[in-house]
């Protein structure tokens, strides 16, 4: 081979030439360009729109950005001052800022608290949102409703105490018994907690919530984004466990049971959020006994709870129908009764594959709780559109406010979804 | 000695309610059904109670009581001195209308947005991103409101029309865009109109047919007919000879500016509009990644193959991809559909006469018959929803993949 | 996970309802709050201020009652209601008294079971257009698109005002009053119509007032006033008086400032019976015997609340008209205390 080289060729080269820059047009961000923007002519066009859309949108809004006037006193004074120009309004946020996240009737000298429970929420669930981090944060984690009550709505410290202890004993009652049997161990310990609870109720008493260290606040001067988070983390909260039971009992073999679930879930998902928020405003008031008046937060969230819970059943369903059917049968085969079957081995499971799809929910849910401003809830949407624009200082400043909402809300919704994708992924390596 | 006993004769007792499985299911269904008896009839007992301390019935009379109060967009006859309910069922009319609408366009922008965010094209595809995210993860409320905002504020109104120099113009003298709503032509049907509409019926039959029996004559026989232009050709020109052919009886309304209004022609009122325009949007968004999903769930492997099998990269996508893609697609489609429904009743925060905003809004005022109107309001969506489920889901069954 | 959060609101609630007698005056009484329905933001009328403070005619009729009630005017809780809430929100006992620009009708009085305890302004719907339109009457509206706020018995009045008269128009519903008024500054209504002392208010917020105008029409009787629950009549008469005792403070000419040394000095047996100096008609109430003096300490009399919220000294700039003393030619007339 090399002789009939060395026969026929005059030179041979032995050390190979420097390598040369590959041509301009295909290399750097002329071929970037060139792949990625005008790789067919149709795709040309389609880039040259797409970049005059993107320059109408700037056009339209970066002037008014980058002009806004952030520290008069009314819409009146920021037209003074822009005098024709175009340019936003930004005082409005910057002078209510406290109504918008606080609603505006909580305390002034209290923010402190609804703020400390906020930065608190990500302490609590942290845990439960990256599986590597400690468990014995998930004490915490448990503690931290009792402590957000407190936070937010103050009053004698009793009450969360009063509460833990039933949570407590409830547990203990559960943990003694349920090794006998599921049912003994589940109910005793509800009822354990009901008759702390009760017993504990006794102890509060009205000069104990006036004298407190924290000053209580009726959940009627809740609002703001305040609000929105509130009813969105308490609601998906109660309605995972509540959408668990329900998925069961779809599935469940009992009929009756089964059917009760079935209309409750179809009946929930058939009709919208505004009418169960009607329901809650002007109709579940009759349904409490003729003594007691339940304020209307507390009737929004039962209904919010029991919407949510109806969609994350649904989710919960489709995470039972997803796990082979060999896990059902290896359950059985080990001797594990229905309840255990369940809690040790089809549960956790299930939910695992369920999470994404959760928090799709808890998004959506957070997303509906500005529904609660037409049942004039003074939420973050009801503060802009009632109080806010109706005063005479900021009439008319609409943009501003609603980006301002619209920009809260995106931040928070799309860093969950971001979340629940790094969480897909995560869960899609773990099952290679 | 030993003597074979019976085995102990199973004697029923209390504990094997709890205890034995084959008892212990109708234990729980007995105790759940006394639970849902017992917390039943509480409520209704509380109700019953409440109400008659208030002095209130359960009625629902009210409903054939003249309504009193006009509605803009009316699909069937109605005025001030028709009874509530068919205010009801005018705001029936008017969600179904909304509610249809906005599943055609937003299945329309869900599926260009779901097409080009997979396009190899970088800017568009960003784009698109951008467009789907920022549209899901803000409430649809907001979106409502934003939308109906800009539509009165930049959109100009029927006074800027007129004088001499005006500030705005209507489109080709024939369509004018105010902050009240689009006015366009209305045909107006003269005589021997019936037969040019009969023609079109016809032509439409007729294009159906022509791509029937050319799909017939392409699986029997291998031969292929053209497909588009005859198309086109049956559906327009017998419809169009067929319009001179009679004299041009169809003929169009213009809208005028008149009094304080546009007149002629037909309104398309600004709430529907933007309430349209924003569930179109803002469902279109979630439309676009269940199409995406959909179309990535197609392995790639299908396209390979069919690209192997000598296939055209459209009839790649028409034959193999979509169909497969399809399958996927459908049943979220369907829930999206239902979302649409649903979040329509958020019309009154634009003032489109719904169902919430009639029967649920201001029949409920006037009347103060809360429960009464909510109840209805239920009734309605829970129907509309259940039909919708169902018909789809029948329709989902059908396209199922028939697994042998 | 969230349980506490539940039970907590449970508790409060519970709380709330714990002292629960046959009387809502004792129920007021025993929980030391008066829950006042007010609207949820109307300038003038009552609307919460930057503080979160509620301000305004309707708010001050609720404070004149705590004051009355309780001795103090900032023992209220005030539930903003909507146009669809507030019936539910009183009949069901969330709230005490309604205070929120609701007309009394016939059909409110018997068929929903509310007691109207008395009027505290006269009002009527009118129509606000732009200067620029050139219309002088609500009779040149013919084919106007008519901006109307819902949950009032606008659309009702409107609706038979137009077919009286056999003119069309366009109805535009819109839920709350800053929305209309967007709607109707950028032109998407010729027409905006509410109550004639709502319209004043909102004119009062525009960039140029002037260049609105009211048309002279009045197409209804709106008697707005405050309204409780049928069947407690202990209670309906504690709203009713406070009203009326506002209502005679300024026809006796006792205010604000002067009520300590009237009450004192005054030799007029009818001032001395109302500030409790004379008589015994705070114990008929089941109050204190200085109840109205402590109403209007607080709040004013009749004509100062006026003044202070929608007089004409203020932005919005109502003029007495209907709403002055009888003695004035208007119709606010308090039966006399004796």
């Amino acid at each position: 081979m090399s002789d009939t080289n060395q026969h026929s060729a005059s030179f041979v080269r032995t050390e190979s030439i420097p390598e040369r820059e590959p041509p301009y047009a295909a290399s750097g961000p002329v071929k970037w360009a060139r792949d990625n923007l005008f790789a067919t002519p149709a795709n040309g066009v389609l880039t040259i729109v797409a970049a005059y859309v993107i320059y109408l949108i700037l056009a339209a809004t970066l002037p008014w950005i980058l002009n806004g006037i952030w520290s008069t006193s009314s819409l009146a004074e920021c037209r003074e001052i822009l005098d024709g120009t175009t340019g936003a309004c930004f005082s409005v946020l910057s002078e209510r800022w406290n109504q918008l996240l606080f609603g505006f009737q909580y305390p002034e000298e209290l923010y402190w608290r609804p703020s400390l429970a906020f930065l608190l929420l990500f302490v609590a669930a942290a845990p439960v949102l990256f599986f590597d981090l400690p468990r014995k944060l998930l004490i915490f984690t448990a503690l931290y409703p009792f402590i957000a009550y407190y936070l937010i709505w103050g009053g004698t410290i009793l009450t969360p105490i009063v509460a833990i202890l039933g949570c407590v004993a409830g547990g203990y009652v559960y943990q003694r018994f349920v090794a006998g049997s599921f049912a003994a161990g589940f109910f005793g310990g509800i009822v354990a907690a009901l008759v702390v609870w009760n017993l504990g109720g006794l102890l509060i008493t009205e000069e104990a919530n006036e004298a407190a260290v924290m000053t209580a606040v009726p959940s009627r001067d809740l609002g703001g984004f305040m609000l929105n988070m509130m009813l969105g983390v308490t609601c998906v909260s109660l309605s995972i466990p509540l959408g668990i039971a329900l998925a069961l009992g779809r599935q469940s073999s009992m009929p009756l049971i089964k059917w009760i679930c079935v209309v409750f879930i179809e009946f929930i998902r058939g009709v919208p959020l505004i009418t169960l928020l009607f329901v809650a405003s002007v109709m579940l008031a009759y349904f409490f006994p003729p003594e007691s008046s339940v304020d209307l937060f507390l009737r929004v969230v039962i209904m919010i709870t029991m919407f949510s819970a109806a969609y994350i059943a649904e989710v919960i369903r489709g995470g039972l129908a997803a796990l082979p059917k060999g896990q059902y049968e290896a359950a059985d085969s080990l001797g594990l009764d229905y309840a255990q079957a369940m809690r040790l081995i089809i549960l956790p499971q299930a939910l695992k594959i369920s999470i994404p799809g959760i928090v799709n929910v808890a998004v959506g849910l957070f997303k509906d709780t500005t529904l609660v401003s037409v049942i004039s809830m003074f939420d973050l949407v009801g503060m802009i559109r009632g109080p806010i624009l109706a005063s005479t200082e900021w009439n008319g400043v609409y943009w501003e406010l609603l980006g301002f909402a619209a920009l809260l809300f995106f931040v928070v919704c799309y860093g969950i979804s971001q979340y629940s994708q790094w969480l897909e992924r995560r869960l899609a390596t773990d099952h290679r | 000695m030993t003597t074979l006993t019976d085995p102990p004769q199973q004697t029923f007792r209390l504990s094997m309610l709890i205890n034995d499985t084959r008892y212990r299911s109708m234990t729980f269904q007995a105790i759940a059904l006394l639970a849902l008896i017992v917390s039943f009839a509480y409520l209704l007992n509380n109700l019953f109670t409440n109400l008659a301390a208030a002095g209130l019935n359960i009625s629902y009379d009210f409903l054939g009581d003249p309504a009193g109060y006009d509605i803009n967009q009316t699909l069937v006859e109605y005025d001030s001195q028709s009874p509530h309910s068919q205010a009801a069922i005018v705001g029936i009319l008017n969600t179904l209308l909304v509610a249809f609408l906005a599943c055609v366009t937003a299945t329309v922008f869900g599926v260009i947005a779901g097409v080009l965010r997979l396009s190899n094209n970088w800017l568009v595809s960003k784009l698109m991103s951008f467009y789907v995210e920022i549209f899901r993860n803000i409430p649809v409320l907001i979106w409502i409101i934003i939308i109906f905002t800009i539509m009165t504020a930049v959109m100009p109104a029927p006074r800027a029309f007129r004088g001499d120099e005006p500030e705005a113009t209507m489109l080709l003298g024939a369509f004018a865009f105010t902050n009240r709503g689009v006015y366009i032509p209305a045909p107006i049907w003269g005589g021997g109109s019936m037969v040019v509409v009969l023609t079109f019926l016809a032509s439409v039959v007729g294009v159906l047919a022509y791509r029937r029996y050319a799909t017939n004559l392409l699986y029997a026989t291998g031969k292929l007919l053209p497909m588009g232009w005859p198309s086109l050709a049956i559906f327009f020109v017998p419809t169009i000879l067929m319009y001179f052919i009679m004299g041009r009886p169809i003929t169009l309304e213009y809208p005028e500016l008149g009094g304080f209004n546009f007149r002629g022609g037909i309104q398309i009122g600004a709430p529907l509009i933007a309430l349209w325009f924003a569930l179109s949007i803002y469902t279109g968004a979630f439309i676009a990644e269940n199409v995406r999903a959909g179309i990535q769930a197609v392995s790639k492997g299908q396209t390979e193959a069919a690209s192997a099998l000598g296939l055209r990269p459209n009839r790649v996508m028409n034959l193999v991809v979509l169909p497969q893609a399809l399958r996927v697609i459908i049943p979220p489609l369907i829930s999206q559909y239902l979302n649409i429904t649903k979040n329509s009743s958020l019309a009154i925060a634009v003032g489109y006469a719904d169902i919430t905003a009639t029967l649920g809004g201001i029949t409920l005022n006037q009347t103060g018959r809360a429960i009464e109107c909510v109840l209805l309001l239920m009734l309605f969506y829970l129907t509309i929803s259940l039909s919708i489920s169902t018909v789809m889901n029948f329709y989902n069954k059908s396209v199922a993949l028939k697994e042998r | 996970m969230k349980k506490s959060v539940l039970l907590g609101a449970l508790t409060v609630a519970g709380l709330a309802a714990g002292a629960a007698a046959a009387g809502t005056l004792d129920d007021v009484k025993a929980r030391g709050t008066l829950n006042c329905g007010v609207t949820t933001g109307l300038v003038g009328f009552a609307a919460p201020d930057a503080n979160g403070e509620w301000n305004g005619f309707d708010v001050s009729v609720c404070r004149a009652v705590a004051a009355a009630v309780l001795g103090d005017p900032s023992a209220v809780e005030f539930v903003p209601t909507t146009g669809k809430t507030r019936f539910t929100a009183l009949a069901s006992g969330e709230i005490d008294m309604l205070a929120r620009n609701t007309t009394w009708t016939f059909s409110r009085d018997v068929d929903l079971k509310f007691t109207f305890v008395g009027v505290n302004y006269y009002d009527g719907q009118g129509f606000m257009v732009p200067k620029a339109l050139g219309v002088s009457s609500a009779k040149d509206l013919d084919g106007a698109t008519v901006c109307i706020q819902t949950g009032t018995t606008t659309e009702l009045n409107l609706a038979d005002f137009f077919r009286a008269n056999n003119i069309s128009y366009e109805p535009v519903p819109i839920e709350t009053n800053a929305e209309a008024q967007q709607q109707y500054l950028a032109g998407a209504c010729d027409v905006y119509t509410t109550d004639a002392s709502g319209l004043a208010a909102t004119r009062a917020t525009f960039e140029a007032p002037g260049d609105h105008v009211l048309l002279p029409e009045i197409i209804s009787k709106e008697p707005l006033g405050p309204l409780v629950r049928h069947g407690d009549d202990e209670w309906g008469d504690v709203v009713r008086w406070t009203l009326n005792a506002l209502i005679t403070a300024e026809e006796l000419g006792v205010t604000s400032a002067n009520v300590g040394e009237m009450a004192s000095g005054s030799g007029n047996p009818e001032v001395k019976r109302l500030l409790g100096t004379e008589g015994t008609l705070g114990e008929m109430l089941g109050l204190d015997a200085d109840w109205a003096q402590k109403a209007i300490a607080t709040q004013g009399n009749y004509g100062e609340i006026f003044a202070k919220n929608i007089g004409e000294e203020t932005p919005i700039g109502l003029a007495r008209g209907l709403n002055a003393q009888w003695t004035n030619g208007g119709l606010i007339y308090s039966p006399p205390f004796r």
